[in-house]
């Protein structure tokens, strides 16, 4: 998706990251039940890479730790992303990658639901739907060209 | 409640994997499973536990999204998201693939046999529904490729006596089909759920059909004579359940003994309903008469009642366990 190719959101307004998370003496007490926050779940979605720019979700602010709601006990997680512009092609690509991250690093009893914030999207509803089939997600998954963009999403950045 | 599901044994059938469904063998004796390790799997009762019997590998290339025997209970069919289905012949303990059925553009969602073993649907994300004719030699012929629904086809079910055959979609219809003229067409299309249609189940009768999705109910549709006396089928929806189902309700099993109805969901609960006898035929009421909240630990995929043994409950879920239940109804 870089280079070459027109870019559908050419100069997108880019946003300010956050800082890293401050520890306080009780996130370090090994005695104390560290539920699962809105922060951590935030930490493993903000980096992942925009399919178009060189820019993570959270710079692009398709990604907000106030979009993000978990909750350990019920053991849910539940995320909306914002897509630059109400077009955007690569809208489902993004929630895909978004789900597979947490589908990777959380606990297999989270229920995750990735779903667009309201309003944002021409095809919000197509997109939620096809974001919340699993078995349309399994099947995705076993695509290996897909998996491999889905991957360059999810790679670390080389700054 | 007086009435209760009892654990009787949990099987780890598909580690590290999914066990997408589960189907018993026409005699009870044998239960298939398969799931996302590309595996089907055979569990047959040694004494008082359920055994894996044998491991079907090689037929598929991609996962094993469902199982289905013939009435006879001398083949198995296995449809996959490698676009084909393999048909199984069973031979003593054994089994051996028989032929593979191509044709289908992507996934193979659902298989399933009509009650006469003599035809056999289909149905893919592709959108299309096939039905296959089955001859003496074990040659398989496409007859019919309908193309009713819009969206990907996740659910394909026979009538229990007739030829009759019903499909559930993600464009969130269900399409029941009657063959014309040697071709398969849909002659009903039954509207009302609000989400994708995962499963369906006929009771025993076949008068009635039982939906669920993913709007989080379950749909009773009862067949009504035609009183335009045209040539379509009238069915209309007599019972919605709905605000007991937490997330996606992903399989609903009517059990053809007892009139139990059990239902699958993401939201890890195994429940089963009882109809209230004294209602209305035409306002049929369903209460909860059993659930068990934490069935599995993650969602709950497929539901199947023994075929013979009134009770027998099978279940299996995305944690790659199947479970199977004992439902007790106390005096």
């Amino acid at each position: 998706m870089s280079g070459g190719t027109r870019l559908e959101n050419a100069n997108p307004v880019i946003f300010q990251r956050s800082g890293e998370r401050l520890l306080t003496a009780k996130d370090e007490d090994e005695d104390v039940h560290d539920p699962i926050d809105d922060r951590e779940i935030f930490d493993l979605i903000r980096s992942i890479n925009d399919p178009e720019h060189p820019l993570s979700l959270e710079e692009l602010n398709v990604v907000e730790q106030v979009r993000v709601k978990v909750n350990d006990a019920d053991s849910t997680v539940d995320i909306e992303f914002t897509p630059t512009i109400p077009h955007c092609s690569m809208a489902t690509l993004i929630g895909l990658s978004i789900k597979v991250k947490l589908l990777r690093s959380l606990p297999d009893r989270f229920k995750i639901d990735v779903h667009i914030t309201p309003g944002t999207h021409a095809s919000e509803e197509a997109v939620n739907k096809q974001l919340a089939d699993k078995e349309r997600v399994a099947a995705a998954l076993e695509n290996s060209s897909l998996l491999e963009v889905v991957n360059q999403c999810l790679s670390a950045k080389s700054i | 409640m007086k009435e209760a599901l009892s654990l009787v044994q949990r099987l780890s059938a598909h580690p590290d994997s999914r066990c997408w469904f589960v189907s018993w063998s026409p005699s009870g004796t044998l239960l298939a499973s398969c799931g996302g390790d590309k595996a089907v799997r055979i569990w047959g009762r040694e004494g008082d536990s359920w055994i894996c019997k044998t491991v079907l590998q090689d037929g598929h290339q991609r996962t094993v999204r469902k199982v289905a025997w013939s009435p006879c209970g001398n083949y198995l069919a296995s449809a996959s998201f490698d676009a084909t289905t393999c048909i199984w012949k069973k031979k003593n303990d054994d089994f051996e693939s028989l032929t593979v059925l191509e044709g289908h553009e992507n996934e193979v969602k659902c298989v399933a046999w009509a009650p006469s073993g003599n035809l056999l649907a289909t149905c893919s994300r592709d959108k299309s529904v096939w039905v296959w004719e089955v001859d003496e030699e074990d040659e398989y012929e496409c007859v019919t490729v309908v193309n009713s629904h819009t969206q990907d086809v996740k659910h394909v079910v026979w009538h229990p006596t007739q030829e009759l055959l019903a499909s559930a979609s993600y464009d969130n219809n269900i399409c029941i089909y009657k063959e014309e003229d040697d071709d398969w067409e849909c002659r009903a299309t039954l509207k009302g759920h609000t989400s994708t249609v995962w499963a369906l189940s006929f009771d025993a009768a076949g008068r009635r059909l039982a939906s669920c999705s993913d709007d989080r109910t379950v749909k009773i549709w009862k067949e009504y004579p035609n009183e335009s006396g045209q040539a379509d089928l009238s069915w209309k929806c007599v019972c919605t359940l709905s605000g007991y189902h937490g997330r996606t309700v992903y399989d609903v099993a009517w059990c053809q003994l007892t009139g139990a109805l059990a239902t699958a969901c993401g939201d890890d609960a195994v429940r089963v309903f009882k109809e209230d006898e004294t209602a209305d035929p035409d306002q049929p009421v369903f209460s909860l008469a059993a659930q068990v909240t934490k069935a599995h630990t993650q969602d709950v995929n497929c539901v199947a009642w023994n075929p013979k043994e009134a009770g027998l409950l099978a279940s299996c879920s995305d944690d790659g366990d199947i479970t199977i239940w004992r439902f007790q109804e106390e005096d």
